[in-house]
């Protein structure tokens, strides 16, 4: 620690930090704009200027820039010093000059940085009498809006898209007073976490296009924390309503998860909530489908309650609330997953070498300074953890470079010149290339098995007491040594694979690998990425797959099953989903989308979604987290557990069933699955007060209360009454920071816009000052028999006139609810399927010809893809595509170039599409 | 009068390989090359006392010894030659270049030899066509004649020599901008420490001279320390090239002792045109402070300069007469500077843009004395330590001393709401 005078007042402070976050942290206002925790400084804005005095006997001091300075022990600052001061409102004046001063009509208006620190530092008189410079702007695709005359040239867009997130397409083009930010020409932007230019700028030069379509004054949403729902991550975010809309989902920093980014599919995933498809009334399906009021719908679930037997059918978008409470419903034997054998048989796979192994948190994949992808195309399926390795890769090249110039890790300019090039060690091992392979020392394309056994070989060259290969050319023998040496020789090594393959060998040698590592003292950390927001969660309740609820259901021909958030034909084949549909006497469904399951259900129930519901999941590595309700859905839409509750409640004796807010299922839950022990603790419960009084959803400077439904009725409405969270639907309440999961919003005196956000932290870019949100109950090293695993899987090898079928996941199309999303949508692929060159050569077909593949004979016709890097024999498809078969994934497939080349199959083969 | 960086200059007829060699070219590398280690070198020039040429006149010898040198120095290591002369005013560099472009390469190669360096760039000015010719066929020679390439002369020290062409911006004569702008990058200054001779061009140990600096070198290490320091007047020094514009009678650049005093290098020139009297002159190139009449008597060395409250610069001179309007002159300064900012920090971006046009505002008779006021404002806040590099600042020199020295002009300007001298300017 070093004692720092600023204004003649001590402070402690670390040395090393530099003199703007530390003035930050002490909470001191100073302004800046290039500077950003997460990017670090480059003195280009010098907005930060202080004086600097040699000693106490100096009056005259210098003039420094903050960001550039690195903290000493008794240094002695100020900030008050007159010609800093007037320098500081020089340097707004300078900005201003160009900036269109058109704020009324920009979106950042009154959440903007440049007019807190113009109001900071001042400047309140224009000077400047010249014409303004003016510039074109650019259409950037579905999710950014452009408008370049804002910008102020704070270089921090480009500094997050190329230097941090590796994006090629957008940069600074001209010079002097004339610099650009923008593409090349207009175009989509190509990294999939464009949207944090939107939070980064500190003005309104990129602003959240699907905001244009419904925008709303940041201060007028009702905003609640937030997790995303869209990958296995967790990522948090804050969720804003407006007239009962979501409007708006931002970054909510979490120093352990997603600190200060999102991914394009998480920020913009949302408008499904919105959707025309929701299921917004209960419907009955007798002779016709009807709508049906509360009382007759009471009716009808009570006779379909009192049948024999009820079978629930859970889901991993589903909260653990909703999946217990179904559980609870129909009773722990006759709850299932609601996922395939194999998926489920995977994803238990994972929670089981997770009960051994030590799974590692984002910002320490961040903090790796050696990473190996085994199978997982995590740019697809888990992009901000793609992101924490790009900056685990290019931090420990920083941190080689910087030490033996004495360059500060603050000090991005100078790092950045000094590391040049260089990388940390990264192999990516995938089946086809991904982004990622640009920062690899090794980017291997292999299939699944192959990995698997190049995994093995790993471990086995790290600690020779596991099994080996028989044999392996001097070439792979060489990638694997310098793998395994680069592994051995790293102080947090990091493991990263997942079950997208299909391939327990790989999550087998995931484990293997790290647990090679820990035989001299335990280090290594493994991480599996899982395919849902919920999969952790629902794969801890044990509960058996969707193929067993088959027996089940024709074994007790009166029985109801309830379908909970689940699309069946998702997961299964349309021929199994529709026998066991058919099987089961009475079918409950509640979701929030309509879809094909839906459309067979004799009760559908409109679910709440996320932004309407509380809930809790776990992400990948078994972080509960709660997501609290942001609006109010319309009376007919409930939470599924609430639905649940309202079913049990019907089930037992009438009315004698107790009611829960969701901090008593998840004690329930707890008491009930011992494995969730600590969930309970993720959230305060729901009559959480601090000092009595509630957390408001609404800022104070929330405008329009009495206005907003005037049209209808001039008196004020009675807010909501949330039971189930310490939050109101209100401006009044709790003024100051609450406890961490329970923050809706950042706003600071003084501070409007997201950059509040520092007024939170203990310092800027550390924790919150609480913590952070969210509990791990599980993937913390637990301290069972570690399995050793020796079934090295054979070497792949192609197969005459068949192929592996193997799902390529899409960021942009692969997940069911974000392609309600119109930018989603369009980014989207269109249907296609993938084979190597040389096996196209062998059918006689080239790119985008027409393909047949066979399941369940019947042939697909698809648009064929000749994906660079494929290896031979294997057959991709991407997953999840609306209207895509479902195919049994890693199996073998037959593949034609005609339809009717096969006489057997042909007679049962019809084309689709 | 001794003339070592020009004697050889024949700009009718540069000299080839042969030509340079028959007048004793590279007999310094080869005797270096024999008989000296880098060490020697680094002390003959340290003895020397020489001084960068570029501007800035910092030690050359000083600057090499942050090399980390030893075999556990990072390779590989560069030496470049700053030949971005784009400064206006400044056409000293390009007499070297485009009259005896072996002298450079002979000066380089000793340079790199000092820091053992493994690769060498001539960064050159995009417009200076014909000095990248000729330099293109000089670096063909030497390559041909064993003084570059692998194991130069039997030494077992080996270097490669490119010529880069830049693409005419002021910005990559600031030696870590002209570091970016050789790695393929904008040309952005950089932030220091870590210096270019620790971490410069690709992370490596890097030295950037200037032409001029670098042609100083053969001579030294041929004629020894104490020579170069005699050829000077006064303390410091070597000779130097000197250059006048402006309306004198013969405007050119030659080479002189170190220190001469101004009204020598004037009359040298031929004194003023018949009509024309002096009203000041910025003395090394256009981001110098102006000097005027009363500085007649003052050498021109870097001591003496700052001494008068201004730079020796690159030591080409600009004339300022009484017949051009002082304004106008430092408006078209400003326009240069404002259109060559980089655009990184915001007082250069945005502060020299509105400097220009409230000079052409003065210009045009619309100004009011707030307007001077801003004027003073910009020449405080953009200098040293404000921005992030020395643009700025040196754009700030011509245009505070001006307002000094030619303060009345400026009032006259306001008063009259017109250019006194006649000058129209509609840009």
């Amino acid at each position: 620690m070093a004692t720092i005078y600023i204004d003649n007042r001590p402070y402690e402070a670390a040395a090393g930090k530099n003199l703007l976050e530390t003035c930050l942290g002490i909470g001191l206002d100073l302004p800046y704009f290039c500077w950003h925790p997460a990017l670090g400084s480059v003195g280009a804005c010098r907005q930060c200027a202080v004086k600097l005095f040699r000693d106490e006997k100096d009056d005259k001091g210098k003039l420094v820039i903050s960001c550039m300075e690195n903290v000493k022990d008794g240094m002695r600052v100020s900030i008050s010093d007159k010609t800093a001061v007037a320098f500081r409102a020089q340097v707004i004046e300078w900005l201003m000059t160009n900036h269109p001063h058109d704020c009324p009509v920009c979106d950042e208006g009154g959440s903007c940085h440049l007019q807190d620190m113009t109001v900071m530092t001042g400047h309140d008189y224009r000077r400047y009498r010249y014409k303004k410079r003016t510039y074109e702007n650019q259409n950037l695709g579905p999710f950014v809006h452009h408008e370049m005359n804002r910008c102020i040239q704070c270089y921090r867009c480009v500094r997050f898209y190329h230097d941090y997130a590796g994006g090629n397409d957008l940069g600074v083009f001209a010079a002097h007073n004339h610099v650009y930010f923008g593409r090349e020409t207009n175009g989509v932007l190509e990294s999939p976490f464009s949207g944090n230019l939107v939070e980064v700028c500190p003005t309104g030069v990129f602003t959240d296009k699907l905001m244009k379509d419904h925008y709303t004054r940041k201060w007028d949403l009702s905003s609640a924390p937030s997790i995303c729902q869209h990958c296995s991550l967790g990522c948090n975010t804050f969720a804003g309503e407006r007239y009962g809309q979501l409007r708006l989902i931002t970054n909510r920093y979490n120093s352990e998860v997603n600190g200060y980014f999102l991914c394009d599919r998480g920020r913009f995933g949302y408008p499904f909530v919105n959707s025309d498809n929701r299921v917004t009334r209960p419907l009955v399906r007798g002779r016709t489908v009807e709508a049906v009021d509360e009382e007759s719908l009471t009716a009808r679930l009570g006779e379909l309650l009192a049948g024999p037997k009820l079978i629930g059918i859970g889901s991993p978008r589903a909260s653990m609330e909703s999946n217990f409470a179904l559980r609870q419903l129909v009773g722990g034997d006759n709850f299932y997953q609601g996922l395939p054998q194999d998926a489920s048989y995977l994803a238990k796979m994972v929670t089981d070498m997770l009960a051994t192994a030590s799974t590692p948190s984002l910002k320490e994949i961040e903090a790796a300074d050696a990473v190996l992808v085994l199978g997982e195309d995590i740019w697809n399926t888990a992009p901000i953890m793609a992101l924490a390795v790009r900056q685990a890769v290019l931090r420990t090249a920083g941190e080689q470079a910087r030490q033996p110039l004495q360059v500060p890790a603050w000090n991005d300019l100078a790092l950045r010149e000094a590391m040049q090039e260089k990388k940390g060690f990264l192999a990516n091992l995938t089946v086809v290339p991904t982004p990622l392979d640009d920062l690899a020392a090794f980017a291997l394309r292999e299939p699944p098995d192959t990995i698997s056994r190049l995994g093995f070989a790993v471990a086995h060259a790290i600690d020779p007491a596991r099994p080996g290969l028989p044999e392996m050319t001097t070439a792979m023998r060489s990638v694997v040594n310098a793998i395994a040496g680069a592994l051995r020789n790293a102080r947090r090594p990091v493991i990263i694979s997942g079950v997208s393959c299909y391939n327990e060998g790989i999550i087998k040698a995931a484990y293997t690998i790290a647990a090679a590592l820990d035989a001299q003292g335990p280090k290594a950390r493994v991480a599996y990425v899982l395919p849902e927001c919920n999969s952790m969660g629902l794969t801890m309740m044990n509960a058996p797959p969707l193929e067993s609820a088959m027996a089940d259901v024709r074994s007790n021909p009166g029985s109801t099953v309830i379908i909970l958030e689940n699309d069946l034909y998702r997961r299964l084949s349309e021929k199994w989903v529709d026998a066991f549909l058919d099987a089961g006497k009475n079918i409950i469904v509640l979701d929030s989308m309509n879809n094909r399951t839906t459309e067979r259900a004799h009760v559908l129930l409109p679910a709440a979604t996320f932004a309407e519901s509380d809930g809790t999941i776990l992400n990948y590595e078994g972080r509960a987290q709660e997501f609290i309700q942001a609006l109010v859905p319309p009376t007919n839409i409930r939470a599924s557990w609430k639905w649940l509750e309202k079913m049990k409640r019907l089930r037992t004796v009438a009315g004698n069933g107790q009611e829960y807010h969701p901090d008593g299922l998840l004690r329930q839950l707890e008491a009930t699955l011992p494995q969730f022990n600590g969930i309970a603790r993720t959230t305060p419960p729901h009559d959480f007060r601090v000092n009595g009084q509630p957390i408001p959803r609404e800022p104070q400077r929330y405008s329009g209360r009495t206005a907003m439904l005037a049209d209808q009725n001039v008196a004020e409405p009675r807010p909501p009454q949330d039971l189930d969270s310490p939050l109101v639907f209100s401006m009044e309440g709790y003024p100051g920071i609450p406890p961490p999961p329970l923050i809706p919003f950042y706003w600071a005196p003084g501070w409007n816009s997201v950059q509040s956000l520092n007024k939170y932290q203990r310092e800027p870019g550390g924790a919150l000052r609480e913590g952070y949100p969210g509990v791990r109950i599980a993937g913390e090293a637990g301290s069972g028999a570690a399995p050793v695993f020796t079934d090295i899987p054979e070497a792949f090898e192609p197969r005459k006139e068949k192929w592996l079928l193997l799902p390529q996941y899409h960021l942009f199309g692969s997940d069911e609810l974000s392609i309600y999303s119109p930018g989603v949508h369009r980014l989207a692929p269109q249907p296609y399927l993938g084979l190597c060159a040389s096996d196209a050569n062998d059918l006689g077909l080239s790119e985008e010809d027409e393909v047949f593949l066979w399941l369940d004979g019947k042939a697909w016709a698809f648009s064929l893809t000749v994906p660079k890097g494929l290896c031979p024999g294997i057959a991709l498809l991407p997953a999840g595509l609306p209207g895509m078969p479902v195919p049994e994934w890693g199996s073998w497939v037959k593949i034609t170039s005609t339809e009717g080349e096969d006489a057997d199959e042909t007679t049962n083969g019809s084309k689709i599409f | 009068m001794e003339q070592p960086l020009t004697q050889h200059i024949n700009l009718d007829d540069p000299p080839a390989i042969d030509a340079y060699q028959r007048v004793g070219g590279y007999a310094a590398l080869i005797k270096t090359l024999k008989e000296h280690t880098p060490m020697d070198i680094q002390q003959q020039v340290q003895a020397s006392e020489l001084k960068g040429r570029g501007g800035a006149g910092f030690s050359t010898a000083q600057k090499w010894s942050f090399v980390p040198m030893g075999a556990d120095a990072p390779h590989p290591k560069y030496l470049i030659a700053n030949a971005d002369e784009m400064e206006p005013g400044t056409f000293k560099d390009r007499l070297l270049l485009e009259g005896n472009p072996h002298q450079l390469l002979e000066g380089m190669i000793l340079a790199a030899y000092a820091i053992q360096a493994d690769i060498a760039y001539i960064f050159l000015r995009w417009a200076y066509r014909r000095a990248a010719a000729l330099l293109r066929k000089s670096i063909d020679e030497a390559y041909h004649a064993g003084y570059l390439g692998k194991n130069i002369l039997g030494s077992g020290w080996s270097l490669q020599l490119h010529l880069h062409t830049g693409v005419g911006r002021y910005m990559c004569g600031e030696e870590t901008a002209l570091l970016n702008a050789l790695e393929g990058k904008r040309a952005t200054p950089r932030a220091k420490p870590p210096f270019p001779a620790v971490s410069g061009l690709f992370g490596k140990p890097t030295i950037v001279n200037n032409v001029e600096t670098l042609c100083c070198i053969p001579s030294i290490v041929n004629n020894g320390a104490a020579w170069f320091k005699g050829l000077g007047r006064g303390k410091e020094g070597g000779t130097k090239l000197y250059g006048v514009s402006g309306r004198v009678n013969r405007s050119g650049c030659w080479e002189f002792p170190m220190g001469i005093t101004v009204r020598e290098l004037l009359d040298h020139a031929g004194g003023m045109k018949s009509g024309y009297r002096l009203k000041g002159f910025l003395p090394g190139g256009a981001s110098t402070d102006f000097l005027t009449e009363q500085h007649l008597d003052t050498a021109m060395d870097f001591a003496s300069m700052a001494a008068a409250g201004s730079r020796l610069g690159t030591g080409t001179m600009v004339i300022l007469d009484d017949a051009t309007c002082p304004v106008g002159f430092v408006h078209n300064l400003q326009h240069f500077f404002a259109q060559e900012s980089c655009g990184w920090c915001t007082p250069c971006r945005e502060g020299l843009p509105w400097v220009e046009k409230i000079l052409l505002s003065i210009e045009r008779g619309e100004a009011s004395a707030e307007d001077i006021e801003l004027l003073h404002m910009h020449t405080r806040f953009l200098g040293p330590g404000h921005t992030f590099c020395a643009l700025a600042p040196g754009a700030m020199e011509p245009l505070q001393s001006a307002l000094r020295f030619f303060k009345d002009d400026f009032d006259q300007h306001i008063t009259e709401k017109k250019c006194p001298y006649g000058n129209h300017l509609h840009r």
